[in-house]
């Protein structure tokens, strides 16, 4: 696919992934899923899936030459963009997860351990709690490189049922039985009474919702809302159930385990999103937090003339993008006689029908051309959004420096992430994104908690100011 | 103490840092990164600072109370001397990328001048050096207790407030006055920018002899926003447009090949 290649939009599509395993509690239908990786081609290849639905498969040479020269000036511009459309969501997150860990005390409280965590860190010398700890983080790495070993290949042999049936069971767990105890243990720290009536009614409405926002269709924003509330969800349960030194642990190995699952060649999420690739296919869009609208595989099975109107009166704004197209094309909407015109003279005369359609479709994409820049999006794994949390929040649950402590992983996750995504538009592949932003975090957080909150304790006790 | 001393001392201490943030940075991607970034240099000052004294700390004898005092004193000074390597390096960076991005853009300028910049980066250090500063002590203002029970100020959580303010505004001007003095490579104007640092710093040692410290810190505070306001292309000329609010006649020139006002810095 070399052509691809040619032009390769830069950056839009941030991999960035990393997921993570499920929620962690017996429940043997854990999604692993939820690790996975976005490669940079599938948002390309994506989009002309969609957009060959009365696009105009005739993007000439030149015409995409030209695009591409243009497309390179503007990375870094609208990269800053990217980046900060990444910053938000993971700044949110985070500000849930710090907020629920510092006012319910549930999220503190020692509760007993998963059972993907069997060894208790409660011991009597230092020696055995490290043993202990090493112990339990080689036991939950194994599983996560099980599970995802798993999805790889169910996803190679098709298993799509399988798949799609493992993450509504796990989006079903969170959005409904999680929330529910979530939204208990809040009411609990604020005193609120509730009846379980109107209770059952929040409950349903925010789950029923949320299972259709993610794997249906929705609002953008509506969806990426619950994508980040689902991710904190997550990530309290990790911070609760997985005790200190474990959690440390793990966070350390499973971005030494994303870098080389993403970048070997052999590593089970490379294949994956190679495969995808291979395919033509996204990849569970559930499981991806996006910052622009995801566009479904499934669009183009049906009536032209109702998808060229479902196209137009998409829930996802694309207005700007259908703009975007509509001008490239200097046509008013559709296939105007001076679009079919030019369609003619380029590659003869053709009648656009639904089974020439789907020919197209089945060809390689490469129309990104009159797609606008600013309309590319990133597109970031849960896992990452998961583990950024679960950092932040056990610095805030357990540092002595306290805050100091937690803004200063969060500053460090943010320049790892915005470190992550400069590389991601200079390699414009699928990159780990965990690596560097929790490095910087576990650095920051050990150094500020030990090193700092000594010192601006001692200058706050004097009131001097640096 | 209460939510009363919690909220009028995060005002006190944030609310102009908030509205530049909100008036200034928020809207531009660009901006906001460079914000994110400079605070984490100042971060890595400060730990390579706390590590320096930690280091000393404990090289040294821990029951010795003046010894400790005098340590914490070197500490701060480490940290302001670090600070401002820290924002020379932060200039050096940004300068680099300034360079790229003007190569990059479509018009060979910049998104972004180096003035900018520079008024960004002294904001980040300041707000990430006032957040560390007062933010645990916020945290404890909510709860309850007495202050000074035990002879201290009673005033300590204002006199803080308004310390890391003047903290704010004074990374602030420094940030512009130092990259305008790197950029025409003015040392005195960087001397003098470390030098006042180290003075400030000094001067809350005076704490809580609050007249002693609180009111030449202002003093200062005033002086380098007035140097910062002349750095960075203001005149009197100008403030006295701004207030006039005068409805200027529009006497540009339209460059008819790319119909676009020519630029004006």
């Amino acid at each position: 696919m070399t052509e691809l290649s040619a032009h390769l939009p830069q950056f839009q599509h941030g991999q960035l992934t990393e997921n993570f395993p499920d929620n962690h509690l017996s429940n043997t239908n854990d999604n692993s899923e939820r690790r996975r990786h976005d490669n940079s081609e599938r948002r390309r290849n994506d989009n002309p899936e969609s957009e060959t639905n009365g696009q105009p498969q005739n993007n000439i040479q030149q015409v995409v030459e030209q695009d591409e020269e243009e497309d390179e000036e503007l990375t870094l511009k609208y990269g800053a963009k990217h980046v900060i459309m990444l910053f938000v969501p993971v700044t949110l997150c985070m500000v849930v997860v710090v907020a629920t860990i510092k006012s319910v005390s549930f999220y503190t409280r020692k509760d007993g351990q998963l059972i993907y965590t069997p060894f208790t860190e409660e011991t009597e010398t230092v020696g055995q709690r490290a043993l202990n700890s090493i112990l339990n983080a080689a036991i939950m790495i194994s599983v996560i490189i099980v599970m995802t070993i798993l999805l790889v290949v169910l996803y190679k042999y098709r298993c799509y049922k399988v798949i799609h049936g493992w993450l509504i069971i796990s989006s079903l767990l969170l959005l409904f039985f999680f929330s529910f105890i979530y939204l208990g243990e809040v009411f609990k720290t604020y005193n609120v009474a509730m009846d379980y009536i109107t209770l059952a009614l929040m409950i349903w409405n925010f789950g029923v919702v949320g299972m259709i926002c993610i794997h249906w269709k929705g609002p953008l924003r509506l969806q990426q809302a619950y994508l980040i509330m689902i991710s904190a969800l997550m990530a309290l349960v990790f911070i609760k159930y997985l005790p200190e030194w474990t959690a440390w642990l793990i966070l350390a190995v499973i971005s030494v385990y994303d870098l080389v699952a993403v970048l070997c060649p052999k590593g089970p999420l490379r294949m994956l999103v190679e495969t995808a690739q291979e395919r033509n296919e996204t990849l569970f869009p559930a499981l991806i937090y996006s910052s622009t609208m995801v566009w479904l595989v499934n669009m183009a099975e049906e009536d032209p003339e109702a998808q060229r109107k479902a196209s137009k009166n998409s829930t996802y704004d694309k207005q700007a993008n259908q703009a975007q197209n509509e001008d490239a094309e200097a046509d008013d909407g559709g296939f105007s006689q001076e679009w079919q015109q030019q369609r003619d003279s380029r590659i003869g005369p053709i009648e656009s029908t639904p089974e020439s359609r789907a020919a197209v479709q089945a060809l390689p994409s490469n129309s990104q051309t009159s797609e606008d820049p600013e309309e590319r999006g990133v597109k970031l794994g849960l896992g990452d959004f998961i583990f950024y949390s679960v950092l932040v929040g056990k610095a805030s649950a357990t540092a002595s420096g306290d805050w100091n402590t937690t803004l200063a992983c969060f500053v460090a996750i943010l320049i790892g992430l915005c470190l992550t995504l400069l590389l991601l538009a200079i390699f414009k592949k699928a990159l780990p994104a965990l690596p560097i932003s929790i490095t910087f975090g576990l650095v920051f957080y050990f150094a500020t908690d030990n090193l700092v909150q000594p010192f601006m304790d001692q200058l706050a006790f004097h009131q001097f100011y640096i | 103490m209460g939510a009363a001393v919690f909220f009028g001392c995060a005002g006190i201490a944030f609310g102009p840092a908030l509205a530049l943030v909100l008036l200034t940075v928020a809207a531009e991607p660009l901006r906001v990164i460079i914000l994110v970034a400079g605070a984490f240099f100042w971060l890595v000052s400060l730990l390579l600072a706390s590590l320096i004294w930690f280091i000393s700390v404990h090289l040294s004898d821990q029951e010795d109370s003046k010894l400790q005092y005098g340590l914490l004193v070197f500490g701060a000074a480490v940290s302001v001397l670090l600070q401002e390597v820290f924002r020379f390096a932060y200039f050096k960076l940004l300068k680099k990328a300034d360079e790229g991005l003007a190569m990059i853009s479509e018009d060979g300028r910049s998104p972004i001048s180096l003035k900018q910049m520079a008024y960004v980066s002294g904001l980040s250090f300041g707000i990430i050096s006032g957040v560390f500063s007062v933010i645990n002590i916020l945290a404890d203002s909510i709860g309850p207790g007495i202050v000074g029970i035990h002879g201290d100020s009673p005033y300590y959580f204002i006199t803080s407030a308004f310390l890391t303010m003047a903290l704010v505004f004074l990374h602030t001007f420094w940030g512009v006055i130092f990259f305008d003095a790197c950029e025409k490579r003015r040392y005195w104007c960087l001397g003098l920018v470390v030098a006042s640092h180290l003075v400030t710093s000094g001067l809350t040692f005076l704490n809580p002899w609050y007249e002693a410290s609180l009111v030449p810190i202002y003093i200062i505070t005033v002086c380098m926003g007035v140097w910062a306001f002349f750095t960075a292309g203001g005149s009197f000329r100008n403030v006295l447009k701004c207030l006039s609010c005068k409805q200027e006649e529009d006497n540009r020139v339209m460059m008819y090949s790319a119909l676009q006002v020519p630029f004006e810095d």
